[in-house]
């Protein structure tokens, strides 16, 4: 970090510098928007990056499973924000590998309909919030991370990735994850959608003594236990508490390796 | 597994989340592959409080559920693969606070198939620490990982030494391992902040300097890394913005980029390299409003100029007065990480920045294992080694010595649109010659016949080798004028005018001789081509410089060994040269010493200590006819029927 930067403005020039690499040297870019509070972050450096802009489709894929907050959210910031939005769906769960516990089936049909948005559309970039900090194995995701023909991740082969030079030719067919936010941690992201006031989900926000902390399916997501009605509560919460983010998510807590086994097949 | 969630370490001022004031340091921990590592990151991690609620339970229920004793390496080994291998296997960034820092650990795993990963975080590092094994001492990787640090400029080394408790916490052992090292390290330049006894297991010397390591009074692991300097801050550096992207979304042309080093704002004179056009900053933009101040490195900006110009990604915007070289010629230090060998001649592509360009490796000056540091035979850098080699762009770029500027020179390589090494920038060259990529010779209009029949000779290369003093330029002279009152075409290239001109910017190391015999030769093959005598004089001492010459002007080659006994030659010392060099002043003169190679086969020899020099202009002169350069009366008459 440079003098006259702080933490927020170091992560912030990062993360436009990742953007425009990625609108610079790929042909065909899309933006997964999940309409959680990360993607919000990124639509927003994205409009910092191409001033005002965002200058590529935002892809939501759509499980319609979500909270009826999510869609409202998606409604209104699609138009304000002036979004090139398309919604792709999942197919129906019995397309999807049966001997998967439930919330890992249910997670790999995300990753199934992220397939077929794919071949629809030819994207050969896909820009993805996902922070190292979330979840063990995501600490070992490159910036510009190739994918296999299948969206496959070979965690072993990856190329070299250093001083911000990035692997950005994917082979014929196959594409490339680009994550603008890897190097941020929640409490980043929280911070800095105070100070942007980037808006959010209220469903972050505690009522009658929970909230969501991370947003999936309604199904396989729960509330945490929690007082924190503001950004600035929840910082204070996150200060103290060294429970894991994604532990309202039930897929990770199924078996050991379901995490690791979906993100060789293509999840996020 | 969450080990990244925001941490407070015991007396840590609480901090804003958004940390505003602390530095924050990135190191890396290298060493031999079992010497403990991952150990160290766990304990580290666990003495900070940086892990999450229940983590340890959870793993120590897992190895129990395994058959396994619980180890704190398990900590890292969070993915199924790694813990089926047995070996850690990729860089993780890891963070976690001392009392003044935030420490971006990476884990370097030793394994010398994960070399790589640990260049490629090590390259990142501001500081390092390197693991000992305190009962098999410095090993191979341990002398390797040093030296890598050495490379790639790491200067902050930590030692520690781990698993005393294996040796009874002997301080006699500890000292042997701590003069070992030391000695090793300050061989590469390196001085280690310090050399810590420690069990990571069990903790002593991690965060506490514990009873069993009473002897010792230097700093614990924690105190070691907390006394970390961060790296000097880019913005006191020259401006570097390099050119991402131009937008033109709305009215504007927005030139974006990131700054590299300096700071920059509205109303700058600046200069838009490697063409050097120059420009003022119209104006900062930015969404959702402009920035009023000036804007230094690490700051992703967009800015418009006041006219219109070219400028594409990849060129680099300075200010006017302190501007990076532009150059078609690099030299690097570089780490190889492809399975295929890098080769000279090898055709490769090269970012810089933000620029791209295709580019062909030239020459491979060293070749080193760092494992055995010495160098190989300098034909290729395979994997995992490291090297010098000069580089031939394609395309101009803008470029810095790594030591001027880290951002502005540093750079990859990609074979087959992967990235298959990195490299430190250790020269530019302005205005040496690149690949002839899309270059298309122009022809002479005359035919060579045409020049023959008014010159009545062959274009030819007479090339004059010897030591200084050995009557070249004396011999070159007589004979031009010789030719020239024949009718004929001679031109004298001498070495040392040349060097006034066209080789101002060479100096005397072997490369550099040998740039100058290329471009002396290259001049002199393009007159014969075209019809003239090229008399070159020049010391030329290397005979591989000379084979290099004559490969380039091919048939029309002679050369002449002015053989002149060393003590004439000294004796005669037209340009006092050998005083000079006798009396110290002048470095690198051939002479002086045995670094003349003489010729084993030449067209003639001579020796101006016994032929006047009309003689041996005249034998220079039969040679030519001999060798069907210059036309004797017959075959004149001959060609010109």
């Amino acid at each position: 970090m440079q003098p006259g930067m702080d933490h927020l403005d170091a992560l912030e020039a990062q993360s436009i510098y990742i953007f425009r690499e990625a609108f610079a040297r790929l042909k065909k870019l899309a933006l997964l928007w999940s309409l959680g509070k990360d993607s919000n972050v990124m639509i927003w450096l994205a409009r910092k990056a191409f001033f005002g802009r965002v200058p590529f489709p935002a892809l939501h894929v759509d499980t319609e499973k979500k909270f009826p907050e999510m869609y409202a959210f998606r409604e209104r910031y699609s138009k304000e924000w002036n979004l090139d939005l398309k919604v792709d769906y999942c197919p129906p769960i019995d397309a999807v590998d049966p001997t998967l516990p439930p919330a890992a089936r249910s997670a790999a049909r995300k990753t199934e309909g992220l397939k077929l948005a794919l071949n629809k559309y030819g994207f050969d970039g896909l820009i993805a919030g996902i922070r190292r900090d979330e979840e063990a194995t995501r600490a070992k995701e490159r910036v510009f991370s190739p994918r296999g023909l299948e969206g496959g991740w070979d965690v072993r082969d990856q190329p070299p990735e250093f001083w911000d030079q990035f692997n950005a030719s994917p082979p014929p067919g196959a594409h490339l994850r680009i994550h603008p936010i890897l190097h941020w941690t929640e409490a980043d992201i929280w911070a800095y959608t105070k100070r942007e006031n980037i808006p959010i989900i209220p469903l972050y926000l505690a009522k009658n003594g929970k909230r969501y902390r991370s947003l999936g399916d309604a199904d396989i997501t729960f509330p945490v236990a929690s007082t924190a009605s503001t950004i600035d509560e929840i910082l204070i919460e996150l200060e103290g508490s060294k429970i894991p983010e994604r532990a309202g998510r039930a897929l990770d807590h199924e078996t050991e390796d379901a995490f690791e086994r979906l993100r060789v097949a293509g999840y996020l | 597994m969450n080990m990244i969630a925001p941490a407070i370490a015991p007396n840590t001022v609480f901090a804003t989340p958004n940390g505003t004031t602390r530095p924050q340091v990135s190191i890396v921990i290298v060493g031999h592959v079992d010497h403990g590592k991952s150990t160290l990151v766990g304990r580290l991690l666990h003495e900070t409080g940086s892990l999450p609620d229940g983590k340890l339970e959870m793993l120590k229920a897992v190895s129990a559920r395994r058959g396994m004793p619980f180890e704190w390496s398990f900590l890292l080994d969070a993915l199924q693969t790694e813990r089926d291998q047995g070996i850690t296997i990729d860089t993780t960034q890891i963070r976690f606070r001392t009392r003044s820092r935030d420490v971006v650990l990476i884990d370097a795993p030793g394994h010398a198939e994960f070399l790589r990963n640990m260049i490629t975080g090590a390259a990142q590092a501001d500081g390092a620490v390197l693991i000992i094994d305190a009962l098999e001492g410095v090993r191979d990787q341990t002398r390797r990982h040093g030296y890598l640090l050495h490379l790639l400029g790491v200067k902050q080394v930590a030692v520690v030494v781990n698993k005393m408790d294996r040796v009874d916490f002997s301080a006699d052992r500890f000292n042997a391992i701590r003069d070992e090292i030391s000695a090793h390290l300050t061989g590469l330049g390196i001085a280690p902040t310090a050399v810590i006894p420690i069990s990571a297991r069990d903790g002593d010397g991690v965060a506490e300097r514990t009873a069993k390591i009473g002897w010792y009074t230097g700093p614990t692991v924690v105190e070691a890394l907390d006394a970390l300097q961060p790296a000097r801050p880019l913005d006191e550096l020259s401006l570097r913005l390099p050119v991402q992207a131009i937008y033109k979304f709305d009215d504007r042309r927005i030139v974006a980029g990131r700054i590299e080093s300096g700071s920059l704002a509205a109303g700058d004179e600046i200069v838009i390299m490697p063409a050097g056009k120059i420009a003022k900053i119209r104006s900062v933009e930015g969404w959702p409003s402009s920035p009023t101040v000036t804007q230094s490195a690490g700051r992703s900006v967009g800015i418009t100029l006041d006219r219109e110009l070219f400028v594409e990604r990849g060129d680099v915007i300075a200010h006017a007065g302190s501007a990076p070289r532009d150059t078609r010629r690099i030299r690097a230090r570089i780490f190889w990480l492809h399975e295929q060998p890098l080769a000279a001649g090898a055709s490769i592509l090269l970012r810089l920045g933000n620029k791209e360009t295709r580019a062909v490796v030239v020459a491979i000056e060293k070749a080193v294992d760092p494992g055995e540091l010495a160098s190989a035979e300098a034909r290729a850098i395979a994997r995992n080694h490291v090297g010098e080699i000069d580089i031939s762009l394609a395309q101009p770029l803008a470029a810095d010595p790594y030591v001027d500027n880290p951002r502005t020179g540093r750079l990859v390589i990609e074979v087959n649109g992967r990235i298959a090494g990195g490299g430190l920038v250790l020269s530019v060259d302005a205005g040496q010659r690149a690949v002839p990529v899309d270059i298309v010779p122009v022809e002479s209009a005359l035919r060579p016949e045409e020049r023959s029949a008014r010159y009545r000779h062959n274009g030819a290369v007479v090339w004059l080798t010897g030591l200084p003093g050995s009557g070249k330029s004396t011999l070159a002279r007589a004979l031009e004028r010789k030719l020239f009152g024949d009718g004929g075409s001679p031109i004298l290239l001498d070495g040392d005018t040349l060097r006034a001109g066209l080789n101002g910017d060479l100096g005397f190391s072997p490369q550099d001789r040998t740039e100058n015999i290329r471009r002396l030769a290259e001049v002199a093959a393009h007159l014969a081509r075209n019809g003239h005598v090229a008399i070159v004089a020049a010391v030329s001492p290397s005979r591989e410089d000379r084979a290099a010459a004559r490969r380039i002007a091919d048939a029309a080659f002679r050369e002449v060994y002015v053989a002149t006994p060393a003590d004439v030659c000294e004796s005669r010392d037209p340009k006092g040269h050998y005083a000079k060099a006798r009396a110290g002043v002048l470095h690198g003169f051939t002479g002086i010493g045995n670094d003349y190679q003489p010729p084993e086969s030449v067209e003639l020899t001579i020796d101006t200590s016994s032929r006047t020099v009309a003689d041996a202009a005249d034998d220079i002169e039969r040679m030519l006819i001999s060798t069907g350069i210059l036309f004797d009366e017959l075959t004149d008459l001959a060609a010109n029927i």
